[in-house]
């Protein structure tokens, strides 16, 4: 991978004593898992080049992590990383550029005080978000940019562009501000999973970004991004799983809410009076669902809100959910819950707060929306009070479980939709057959509610909604369950009810008959 | 020389002040293991066996003991004074909460001899005052210790204590040691016509007052043999005679029950056909009458049969009653287990408890009248209503087979319409108990296997959020191991270690297939949706399923029309087979179709990043080695990796091919998994597979090429070698090397099939040593493919990466494969969804383990 900067400053090379790096040498620096070398393919008083080269070899990339463990991917073996202007890059140019970083230079501090004129290019820049996203983080920096996306394969053009842009930067700017421009961002864009970072990478943040990322519009995003990931350094039996069967793990990931800043570092504790707190960075984005991956396929949703969203502040859609369920369990005089599909816990921080509810259960099948609400919940540290009303555990709505029975109430919020339809009768037969709490409150989009979120342009609410379902539908689904389980039904709209297509999600509450059919 | 005989499977309880022998009597009668003491308890929970202030947890302790004992079947004995009312109390109610027998020894020794014992002990410092209070306390309750509600009190003294012997006697339901044959013979209610003329279908020769089998079969009668009928006393006096003479036993049914009261004298509803019972006794001597009433009386609330393969109860049993005695399961057994509700016929309905059944018994029973017998996880009901003009219904055992006569009239009138009942079948719900945590699945090719709560739960996630019906999901291929890593230069795999590799396992013979490249799929095709609906209880219409290797389906929408067109393809194979249905193993082309996706997130994106930054390196390079740089070996290299990254290109490019709906698709089956009754890939040879499924002729089905080696001709080797080296240079994958004719043997030592395990072991059985098994096949992977494998560059660091390790993943293989032959095999046994379901999740768990992704 290859990084180039260059100046037209007069002298040119003079570059060579603001980097700190000999404009006639070729200088190696030895990496765990390869070289970088710095040379300048061109130094004279016009202009002058200096290249930053790195070659990775993935086979030692991935022994670097150390141990002959074998929890490891193939996606370890065959990536971008040798190729890529990644996190490699940027800690590669963090280390041997780490003098010219701080702006000193005993020699010409002058120099390195002032805005030069600067070009770097980066032939194959990693860009989730695509050029776009490039341009927006780099521009508010002072720079030109110019970014251009590379085909996927040639050979194969209905594939597209890859997230690869050929990037070129211009402009006037302090060299040790455009170092830590560059070793901020390249990670940021980047947005890789780095298996191969670790560490300190807070403290690192707050010194590269000095000077600038505070004013930066997309601070958020940028210190998001940046220390988003750490939480997959490594790796586990799912997402061998879903190598194994020729799957982007991405794409099988559960549908959790997981807002941003769940990764920021934890600020002081503050107890509320139930001794129930949740993770910092709750706030909650405008918009038709709460799944993260609606915000996260745009690249910037959980930021800038979902984009066609009337401008007025109004109560989020999974505020306004939430509430109505927490509401029907008021009004029906619920003293146990069982969240089923519990996700990230957003509704059982909700619940345990109700001193009403003496038993308060959270129920999914997926181990990492566990361990989100573990966290978010802060199960480690909860008060024995609260603890005793509370369960969490994992379980699956296809799989008849004992552990289900025996509450007044459960809850099924935007969780039917997740499941294929021909699976749908098994869902029915554990919660309704064979649980049968008293009383079952299912939430779920209302389909017909679609048209009025222009960015959806037709498709679901989120990549892993199996169906969504019209009014028609879900009443017919109603129906056939009352029917089948000795249940009564309960239809509410959640949210503003539109005159011509309904609710944005449409909700029911089910009432267990006392005899059977 | 006194002795006392206390049940094989029941709780004793150890009655006698603090000196009185307990422990020395348990340790001369008892093992040690079966023995749980109140003062090791006490210490377990203090570190000191005479804290009296810990009495109350160390009790606390001895009950968890005892109870999960019981619940597990094992007989124990509790050793503590017992000599206040309160503590046997609770002992007894704990034996009945788990329906065992519980009998109680008192050691009845004098004040002087328990003193002068405990002084010659140093720990028991307690003074002689608590002697003297325990012997009062037992004095008190000898008088009436045998209204505590034990099944036998044994109250030794004296020398007895010291001469007594100890036996255990079997229960009245252990019939293990009976191994049948056996003909189970449905509810006759008096029905004495019908009766013969099935035990004449069965082969029996029938005499007015008895019958037997000339091939010395045991008849074994659900009950209800009384009421309703037109001739109670005939089929009495046959059935008498049958279990006098050991051909038949007899379970107690509910008419029994209510016949016997009403004999009594009782006070009984007469109904439900009691009156036409007492109606013809009434024409029958006296002594008849009272034979009868003794018969029926003595009958028992099931039979435990063949080493408890079998188990025979009028209304069914759960697992848990299975051998047990209580008054719950003679109720469970003579009634059956209801919701409490009646339905619109008044008459009680039923709690389906055979739908939550797990046990490795069979379950026969009757009581309830379907219209059809139909096996709901390994259990049977065989009332078909033969008094209400249905049919009298026999099984037989082992065979499994079911013969039955129509009834000759309507006997009786039913309250409830006998077709009112929906058919009862294997419910397409399992149950999470099936598949959770830790578990071990005993497999008979391949041992017992471990799977971990860890890979339990990655594999939970899957199947719910992604996998198929269980009911089609009756298969997960095993993953496959690659041969030992080649030596010859410029390869990591090769057929000669491959072929090395059998010959020193002993195999003389194997095949050589084509590695198709694209993605592994298991097709399950039925040949008409009836077919569907019959064999997989799956009615919504559908005809079949094509899954991925972790069960997903392929092509959400389009997979009906993929499925009818494989029927189609597919159809030679149901005359030729003699099926409605078959599970085809197969590779689906091209690679592109199911993994775009991913094709285009790591392998294409990792050639579009070596295309835009290695020629912009090497113009870099080129330039500052125009300046007179010294870079000429790094321009060297990465020229030389550019053309790598080339390679790798075509490499992944040649896999993906234009698919559009499903056009572009293509199917290569290799191997037949199982059809109606047989698993296939347990019994034929490759070469079977390879030429039946030659008979399928369709664009959409693509052959799968192969050769035969023999390993003992050099010449034959070679060609093989030259027809790989041919196939892999023009683009293919690889090949497959399997043993000619596997046949997989079962594991000796195994339990035999149908045993259920009393529990885990703690016992990896990869730990356990075990001669190494041949593979079932190895891949041996062409030069090329290998680099989306293991990156563009891997040619540059071959010494390297020869230094890896295929054990782990070979013992992966064995086991996966063992894991999925135990799915086949059990499906082609007829076992409940359960039990397939379990061997194939456990398949999709193993998978997620942790190996080299690269083997």
């Amino acid at each position: 991978m290859l990084l180039t900067i260059t100046t037209t400053m007069r002298p040119a090379t003079d570059l060579g004593y603001l980097l700190h790096k000999h404009p006639g040498r070729v200088q190696e620096f030895g990496r765990s898992f390869g070289t970088a070398r710095v040379f300048y393919p061109e130094a004279d008083g016009d202009r002058c080049t200096a290249a930053l080269l790195l070659e990775v070899d993935p086979v030692r990339l991935a022994r670097s992590r150390g141990s002959s463990s074998p929890d490891f991917s193939l996606s370890q073996y065959v990536n971008d990383r040798p190729y890529a202007a990644s996190s490699l890059l940027a800690s590669a140019l963090a280390d041997v550029f780490r003098t010219a970083r701080t702006g000193r230079c005993a020699s010409r501090q002058d120099l390195a005080d002032s805005a030069i004129p600067l070009e770097i290019t980066l032939p194959a820049l990693p860009c989730r978000g695509g050029s776009d996203l490039a341009r927006r983080l780099f521009a508010p920096l002072g720079w030109e940019v110019d970014a251009e996306a590379v085909p996927l394969d040639p050979g194969f053009p209905e594939w597209g562009d890859s997230r690869y842009v050929r990037l070129a930067l211009r402009g006037r700017v302090r060299l040790a501000d455009a170092l830590n421009h560059l070793y901020v961002l390249l990670p940021v864009l980047d947005d890789a999973k780095h298996y191969w970072l670790a560490g300190d990478e807070v403290d690192k943040l707050v010194r590269a970004g000095e000077g600038w990322l505070a004013g930066h519009p997309d601070k958020a995003l940028i210190t998001r991004r940046y220390l988003g990931r750490r939480n997959a350094l490594t790796r586990d039996a799912f997402a061998r799983l879903a190598e194994v069967g020729d799957d982007v793990e991405e794409a099988l990931e559960p549908p959790v809410e997981e807002e941003p800043g769940t990764e920021t570092p934890e600020p002081a504790e503050t107890p509320e009076a139930t001794g129930i707190t949740e993770l910092p960075g709750t706030t909650e984005r405008p918009g038709p669902g709460d799944d993260s991956g609606l915000g996260n396929d745009s690249g910037l949703g959980n930021d800038s809100g979902a984009g066609s969203e009337p401008a007025e502040a109004r109560v989020p859609l999974n505020t306004l959910r939430r509430d109505a369920v927490a509401a029907v369990l008021t009004e029906i005089g619920a003293r146990s819950v069982i969240d089923l599909g519990c996700g990230s816990g957003q509704l059982l921080g909700v619940l345990l707060r109700d001193p009403a509810l003496t038993r308060v259960t959270g129920m999914d099948v997926s181990a990492r929306a566990l361990a989100l609400a573990g966290r978010r919940l802060r199960t480690d540290r909860m008060p024995d009070a609260v603890r005793a009303r509370f369960t969490l555990f994992q379980g699956s709505l296809t799989y008849t479980d004992a552990r289900l029975a025996g509450y007044d109430a459960a809850v099924l919020m935007e969780v039917v939709e997740h499941v294929d339809p021909p699976r749908l009768p098994a869902l029915e037969r554990v919660v309704f057959g064979t649980a049968r709490p008293s009383h079952v409150i299912v939430t779920t989009p209302n389909v017909e509610h679609n048209v009025r979120y222009e960015f959806l342009a037709g498709d679901r609410r989120h990549p892993d909604h199996r169906f969504e379902w019209t009014r028609a539908e879900f009443e017919r689904w109603v129906a056939g369950v009352c029917a089948a389980y000795g249940y009564t039904a309960d239809l509410r709209p959640v949210g503003e009810d539109d005159p011509e297509v309904g609710p944005p999600t449409q909700m029911v509450v089910f009432g267990r008959r006392e005899e059977r059919p | 020389m006194t002795e006392v005989s206390v049940p094989e499977l029941s709780l004793v309880v150890l009655v006698g002040v603090s000196g009185s022998g307990k422990s020395t009597f348990a340790a001369r009668h008892f093992a040690p293991t079966q023995v749980v003491s109140s003062d090791f308890c006490r210490g377990l929970v203090s570190d000191d066996e005479n804290d009296q202030t810990a009495t109350s947890e160390a009790f606390d302790l001895l009950h968890h003991i005892v109870g999960v004992r019981l619940r597990r079947g094992l007989l124990t004995v509790v050793d503590a004074t017992n000599v206040q009312w309160e503590a046997r109390k609770r002992l007894i109610e704990l034996a009945r909460s788990h329906d065992v027998l519980a009998d109680a020894i008192v050691l009845d020794v004098s004040e002087e001899v328990a003193r002068a014992r405990n002084a010659a002990r140093p720990d028991r410092a307690f003074g002689p005052h608590v002697i003297t209070r325990q012997r009062r306390e037992l004095r008190r309750s000898l008088g009436k210790i045998s209204r505590d509600g034990f099944r036998r009190v044994h109250v030794l003294s004296g020398d007895e204590i010291d001469d007594v012997t100890v036996t255990r006697e079997k229960a009245w339901t252990d019939r293990t040691h009976l191994t049948g044959p056996f003909d189970v013979i449905g509810d006759v209610h008096g029905c004495r016509a019908e009766l013969e003329s099935l035990l004449t279908r069965l082969g029996w020769e029938v005499g007015p007052d008895g019958a037997v089998h000339p091939e010395g079969r045991t008849a074994v009668f659900v009950g209800d043999l009384v009421d309703r009928g037109p001739d109670t006393p005939g089929v009495l006096r046959l059935v008498m005679g049958m279990v006098a003479a050991g051909t038949a036993l007899c379970v107690s049914g509910n008419h029994e029950r209510k016949l016997v009261r009403a004999l009594d004298g009782r006070k009984v509803r007469v109904a439900h056909g009691l009156e036409r019972s007492l109606e013809q006794l009434d024409a029958e001597p006296a002594e008849f009458r009272a034979a009868a009433r003794t018969f029926m009386d003595g009958l028992i609330s099931h039979y435990r049969l063949d080493g408890g393969r079998l188990v025979v109860a009028h209304a069914g049993l759960k697992e848990a009653y299975h051998g047990r005695a209580s008054a719950r399961v003679r109720s469970f057994a003579l009634y059956g287990d209801t919701t409490g509700e009646t339905d619109e016929y008044g008459l009680p309905v039923r709690y389906p408890w055979a739908d939550d059944y797990r046990g490795r018994a069979m379950v026969v029973y009757g009581h309830t009248p379907v219209p059809e017998p139909e096996w709901v996880n390994n259990t049977i009901c065989l009332d078909t209503g033969a008094v209400f003009g249905g049919r009298l219904t026999a099984l037989r055992y082992p065979e499994r087979e079911l013969v039955s006569v129509p009834a000759e009239q309507v006997w009786y009138e039913p309250v409830r319409p006998l077709t009112a009942r929906p058919p009862a079948r294997d419910p397409g719900v399992l149950d999470i108990g099936d598949v959770d945590g830790t578990r071990f699945v005993e497999t008979r090719f391949g041992g017992r296997i471990r799977i971990a709560e860890e890979n339990s739960r990655a594999a939970l996630e899957i199947m719910s959020r992604f996998a198929v019906d269980p009911r089609w999901l009756v298969y997960l291929p095993p993953t496959m191991a690659p041969p030992e890593t080649s030596t010859l230069d410029g390869y990591l795999e090769h057929p000669a270690e491959a072929f090395e590799e059998f010959a020193r396992a002993g195999v003389s013979r194997v095949v050589c297939e084509e590695k198709h490249m694209g993605s592994r799929a298991i097709a399950v095709l039925a040949r008409t949706p009836e077919a569907a609906a019959r064999r997989f209880g799956i009615a919504d219409g559908t005809a079949g399923s094509v899954y991925t290797r972790t069960g997903r389906p392929f092509f959400d929408t389009r997979m009906p029309e993929l499925v009818d067109r494989l029927r189609e393809a597919c159809a030679p194979l149901w005359e030729a087979l003699d099926t409605d249905w078959v599970a085809l193993d197969c590779e689906l082309l091209p690679w592109s179709a199911k993994a775009e996706g991913l094709i285009r997130d790591q392998y294409a994106s990792v050639g579009a990043a070596a295309r835009a930054s290695l020629p912009a390196a090497v113009a870099m390079l080129e330039t500052a080695a125009e300046r007179g740089l010294d870079v000429g070996a790094l321009l060297d290299r990465t020229r030389r990796r550019a053309h790598n990254a080339a390679l790798f290109r075509d490499a992944y490019a040649r896999y993906c091919g234009p698919v559009s709906g499903l056009d572009g698709v293509r199917l290569a089956p290799f191997q037949i998994l199982a059809c109606e009754g047989r698993a296939t890939a347990v019994d034929e040879p490759h070469e079977w597979h390879l030429k039946t499924l030659g008979l399928i002729d369709s664009p959409l089905v693509t052959a799968t090429r192969h050769r035969f080696v023999d390993l003992g001709v050099p010449e034959e080797r070679d060609a093989a070698v030259a027809w790989w080296t041919d196939l892999t240079e023009a683009g293919g994958e690889g090949m497959v090397v399997k043993p000619a004719s596997f046949t997989p043997v079962p594991v000796t030592g195994a339990p035999p099939a149908g045993v259920r395990e009393a529990g885990p072991a703690g016992e990896r059985p990869e730990d356990a040593p075990r001669p190494a098994r041949a593979q079932p096949g190895v891949k041996v992977r062409g030069r090329e493919y290998l680099r989306i494998v293991y990156g563009p560059d891997y040619t540059e660091s071959l010494g390297l990466l020869r230094r890896r390790f295929t054990g782990r993943k070979r013992s992966l293989a064995l086991r996966e494969h063992a894991l999925g032959l135990e799915a086949l095999a059990r499906l082609a046994e007829g076992e409940p969804l359960w039990r397939v379901h379990e061997a194939v999740f456990a398949v999709l768990a193993l998978e997620s383990e942790p190996v080299d992704p690269r083997l």
